[in-house]
């Protein structure tokens, strides 16, 4: 029921999240935010079970800050997702497996942007584009007809703005506003929220 | 024990695994566990300087047989309807995306542990902010698989002076949490000279019920409080707008609403399996949808204290009169800057006579 989708660009990454915090048939939250900032260019988008979400994110989030502060410097964007890949697959096999579903984001100053794919059974892969939940059923063929290495961000936001509209349109779920957000070589910004509204 | 430890005095206590540390209460050879909870236990047994034994961050972690063998031995029946674990891997078409679908019942996972009696989670709870505070409402009917266990049984349990919090699930398990977390707070400000905010408070008992994901236990608690450090300041003008009309408050509405980023009321939802949502209207437990309808579409910030009492009041009622599982009486509290307030409990059945009688009277004129 849960959605998120990333779009890499040339030198920036576009990442969106839907706000809708359910539980059973209830939408108990809508303005829920998915994202969470491991650090000044990496985003950290999770889905999946109600609090392992949370739990597994943080702990992520928290252990990144670490090693800034011990280091000195921060994790790169391939660290960061290399990292939080190991810490679920050694979950993965133990009497409580955390079930999130997650893309990390990030731009690197000598490796440029970086969108990393990974799922609850700890698979990773870096990807151009990708999207988790129902949602990435009906999204990924657009991604895959109309996405080209050397969009523009206006281009990126424009493809955004169709997959989300598919989605308005065909998905049984109502997933009223999403949050979007850039990150590129100055770090990451806030773009305003996406309403799916009636044209 | 809390002034013992608060004053630093070393105490061996009589029951070594109820606050040994967490080091030593693990069994070593369920490794498996250890390393799943032990992470977050290294995470928090920072010990503080001069204190003779316990930090204040140590909880009562479960010891790992519990959780696989019940020490109920007598013979009873398995669930056998057993809903779909949480906590297992689906054995999906791998080309699905990997989505946990949500249990169709509010009724427990199959238990790993044989269930004396087959429990159920009845209830009505609500409770949400708005200007003149938070107001937290429940019904009272406590029930166990069709029999109404007790009809009188409180679901709002104050935990400080400025903090109540709402129970849904089993009762025996929200009771002792909240105790715990009420035993943890008093801890905080005894050591740290003031309150733990609503949010803090949220966290840590999010983080006590986390070892306890995938067992039976079942906690899902709205946290409602106020959070402030100076109460002189709040008070004048959550009075002032209990008597104006709606359309000249939205002006005052906003400066409360900057003020209240610090403090202010809060209502915070904490669920066992993790969950944990910071808003402004929740409701929760199976009655929750038919108080949900009633709550949309009646509550805004700048109502007065009376209209936020009655349409609390009103929730509770029509969610009695549709679920099975909630009925008999409505309690009410009122949490502002000056703390909580308990409105004298309420029986639902004269409120249910009198809106037949009403009826009666409508259709006979």
């Amino acid at each position: 029921m849960e959605y998120l989708i990333g779009i890499q660009g040339p030198d920036f990454v576009l990442v969106a999240a839907d706000n809708v915090a359910a539980s059973s048939i209830i939408q108990m939250k809508h303005d829920y935010d998915k994202m969470f900032k491991l650090s000044e260019k990496i985003l950290l988008l999770c889905v999946g079970e109600a609090g392992d979400t949370v739990q597994f994110a943080e702990y992520i989030q928290k252990n990144v800050q670490l090693y800034k502060m011990r280091n000195g410097y921060e994790l790169s964007p391939a660290a960061a997702a290399n990292f939080t890949r190991k810490n679920l697959a050694d979950y993965l096999r133990s009497r409580t497996p955390y079930h999130v579903n997650l893309l990390l984001a990030g731009y690197d100053e000598t490796d440029g942007p970086g969108l990393y794919y990974m799922d609850y059974l700890s698979a990773l892969a870096k990807a151009p584009f990708a999207a988790h939940g129902y949602g990435a059923f009906l999204t990924l063929s657009i991604l895959d007809r109309y996405y080209r290495p050397d969009l523009t961000r206006e281009e990126a936001v424009d493809l955004l703005k169709k997959c989300l509209e598919e989605l308005n349109k065909r998905f049984i779920m109502n997933l009223p506003s999403f949050t979007v957000r850039l990150i590129d070589k100055d770090g990451i910004h806030d773009m305003e929220k996406l309403p799916v509204g009636p044209k | 024990m809390a002034l013992q430890d608060v004053c630093g005095l070393h105490n061996s206590p009589l029951f070594p695994q109820w606050s040994a540390p967490l080091s030593r209460s693990f069994m070593p050879e369920n490794s498996t566990h250890l390393s799943g909870g032990g992470i977050h236990g290294e995470a928090f047994s920072t010990r503080l300087p001069g204190r003779g034994g316990l930090s204040p961050l140590e909880f009562y972690m479960p010891i790992a047989e519990y959780l696989t063998e019940s020490p109920i031995n007598f013979g009873q029946t398995s669930l056998t309807s057993a809903p779909t674990k949480l906590l297992e891997i689906d054995h999906l078409h791998p080309s699905l995306p990997s989505i946990s679908l949500p249990p169709p019942t509010p009724f427990p996972v199959s238990p790993s542990v044989p269930l004396p009696f087959t429990l159920s989670h009845g209830t009505t709870t609500l409770g949400f902010a708005f200007q003149g505070g938070v107001i937290a409402a429940a019904d009272t009917r406590s029930s166990c698989s069709g029999l109404v266990a007790c009809p009188a049984s409180p679901k709002v349990l104050p935990i400080h002076s400025h903090l109540v919090g709402t129970t849904s699930g089993t009762s025996a398990d929200c009771a002792l949490w909240k105790r715990i977390l009420a035993r943890e707070l008093r801890l905080y400000q005894l050591r740290h000279h003031r309150r733990l905010s609503t949010g803090g408070a949220a966290k840590l008992l999010s983080h006590m019920l986390h070892p306890f994901k995938g067992t039976e236990l079942c906690v899902a608690a709205t946290l409602c409080g106020w959070d402030g450090d100076d109460e002189k300041h709040e008070q004048p003008i959550t009075e002032k707008h209990a008597n104006t009309p709606t359309n000249q408050m939205t002006a005052s509405n906003s400066i409360v609403r900057s003020r209240s980023r610090i403090c202010g009321p809060r209502v915070i939802y904490v669920c066992s399996d993790g969950l944990r949502l910071q808003g402004e209207l929740f409701s929760v437990g199976s009655g929750s949808p038919y108080a949900y309808s009633i709550l949309d579409s009646s509550v805004y910030w700048g109502m007065s204290v009376q209209e936020a009492t009655e349409v609390a009041r009103e929730a509770v009622y029509r969610a009695t009169y549709r679920d099975a599982y909630s009925g008999n009486n409505v309690d009410l509290y009122h949490v502002t800057a000056k703390g909580w307030r308990r409105r004298e409990r309420e029986n639902l059945k004269e409120e249910y006579y009198r809106e037949k009688e009403r009826e009666r009277r409508v259709i006979a004129y």
